[in-house]
């Protein structure tokens, strides 16, 4: 089957590709504005041998957007809130960290009578509707036109609601960095909070997010959401597979495609703290879109009502204007 | 009717404000979220979801009033239009926060960040605002001329 090879190789964005899906490529500014679709990665988990090259590459490209810890870290009040310091434990490479926004997930499963050893990349799934930056209520973090959700470590004051909010709890906190030192450190923010930002830097520049380019097997594909939701569907096909992440938590621009079940696969991995669940997500905002319809409604009603009491006001000679 | 209206008033305004100051993630932090019947204040989507159900209510509350007054001959008290002022920039960037909120919409960074400090800002303010009248006895929005 055709598998749109192209994109899974550093020259995707600069030669081939571009034929495939122009749209999509060529140099972008920082804020990742002016891309006529959002990007969308596709990670074939039957390919991926577990070598974590991905997880080195990632930790190297990024390490200069980790946080700078300023020592000694402020004690916080009340005492109960807890500083969270990652700052020696930067190797870690077992489970999400602030050094590590990217880890290896490993099951071992039976289907249909065929044992399987899977890898599984775990990241932020750079959610189409993504709760995390929603809720932020200080603007620290957000969706960009390319899909790529963001957090921005310099405003981000630590607070840790995106990770309670996320369905998978991937922000990571590291305290003693970020603006929350400038405000009233002891009182009000914890830190700065840090994932996968989908290398936006390196995709500004027309060139593959780093775990991608680094992957000796081509587990991940990048491109356009329309076509890659195409590719993952056929590969699902052709290797009789499931997805994982086309519908979670009302979609989200991550596709994972298995050989075997997600349930089955939610049911070995290890999970806890920075080891995030395969389970099925219901859309976090679905409440929220529907009271919007209620806030739409809300001043035309309040008017109708209005009117109609103006209105009997007068038949009852109330008014005499 | 309207009377009953008036009396909704303020008890909204309160939730919106307490909701609105759940939004940051401070009453865990404080304790307020220990006190028992008071732990939603500590769900960031149950806070979420009353204030959207508090600003839908309030803004019908709005709407109301704003519908009866034009054919009232009020006359705006001062700090009435203090607070009527912040009130329409609350409900202003408010909405473009829950447009913000919708799928497939994203604003630019710094329009985000303007938007959710000055969605506080003016709480903020509302807040100072309304408590001084409440101590002062300035109270009424308007004076209905008989
Ligand atoms: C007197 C009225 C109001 C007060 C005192 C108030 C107060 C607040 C405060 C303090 C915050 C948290 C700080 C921030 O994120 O900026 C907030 C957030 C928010 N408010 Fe309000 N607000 C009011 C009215 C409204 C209205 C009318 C709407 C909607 C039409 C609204 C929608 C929101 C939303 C959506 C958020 C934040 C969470 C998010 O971005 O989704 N607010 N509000
Ligand atoms: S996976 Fe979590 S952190 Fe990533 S965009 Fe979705 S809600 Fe945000
Ligand atoms: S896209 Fe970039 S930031 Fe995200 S996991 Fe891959 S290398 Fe890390
Ligand atoms: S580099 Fe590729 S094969 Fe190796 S662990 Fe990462 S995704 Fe799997």
């Amino acid at each position: 089957m055709k598998k749109i090879p192209s994109i899974s190789r550093r020259s995707f964005f600069k030669t081939a590709g571009v034929a495939i899906c122009a749209s999509a490529v060529s140099s972008r500014d920082a804020q990742g504005s002016g891309f006529s679709e959002e990007l969308m990665t596709v990670l074939d988990i039957s390919k991926c041998i577990g070598c974590g090259e991905c997880v080195a590459a990632c930790k190297e490209t990024n390490a200069h957007k980790f946080p700078k810890v300023k020592k000694p870290i402020p004690k916080m009040f009340p005492p109960r809130v807890k500083v969270e310091d990652w700052s020696d434990k930067k190797d870690i490479d077992d489970r999400l960290t602030p050094y590590n926004w990217l880890y290896i997930q490993s099951a071992e499963v039976e289907h249909r009578g065929k044992e399987y050893e899977l890898h599984i990349p775990r990241r932020c799934l750079h959610c189409i509707n993504p709760p995390c930056a929603n809720l932020c209520p200080w603007g620290a973090a957000r969706k960009e036109h390319s899909g790529t959700v963001r957090i921005d470590e310099d405003i981000c004051l630590g607070g840790a609601k995106c990770r309670t909010v996320c369905p998978w709890h991937i922000p990571q906190r590291q305290s003693g960095a970020g603006l929350y030192l400038d405000l009233l450190p002891r009182f009000a923010g914890n830190g700065t909070m840090l994932k996968c930002d989908r290398c936006y830097d390196k995709v500004a520049e027309g060139s593959l997010p780093a775990c991608i380019d680094a992957c000796p097997e081509g587990v991940q594909t990048i491109g356009p959401r329309s076509e890659m939701i195409r590719y993952a569907k056929g590969l699902a096909l052709e290797m009789d597979g499931y997805l994982y992440g086309l519908n979670e938590n009302g979609g989200t621009n991550t596709v994972y495609v298995s050989p075997v079940p997600f349930e089955a696969l939610d049911l070995v991995v290890e999970k806890g703290k920075g080891k995030p669940h395969l389970a099925a997500v219901e859309n976090s905002m679905a409440n929220e879109e529907t009271l919007t319809s209620a806030l739409i409604a809300a001043p035309l009603a309040g008017f109708a009502a209005g009117v109609i009491k103006v209105v009997s006001d007068i038949r009852k000679g109330k008014r005499y204007d | 009717m309207t009377n009953l209206l008036l009396k909704l008033w303020t008890p909204v305004l309160v939730l919106l404000g307490i909701t609105g100051m759940g939004q940051m993630p401070i009453f865990k932090r404080y304790y307020v979220a220990d006190i028992p019947g008071l732990g939603w204040l500590g769900e960031p989507y149950i806070v979420h979801w009353i204030h959207y159900a508090a600003a839908a209510l309030f803004i019908f509350l709005a709407a109301w009033f704003i519908t009866i007054w034009i054919t009232e001959r009020g006359k705006v008290t001062s700090t009435g239009w203090i607070r009527i002022t912040l009130l329409a920039l609350l409900i202003v960037t408010g909405y473009v926060r829950v447009i913000k909120n919708l799928p497939d919409v994203h604003f630019s960074p710094p329009v985000i960040m303007l938007i959710d400090w000055t969605h506080l800002f003016f709480a903020f303010l509302f807040g100072v605002v309304a408590l001084w009248s409440l101590l002062t006895g300035k109270r009424p929005y308007l004076r209905v001329r008989e």
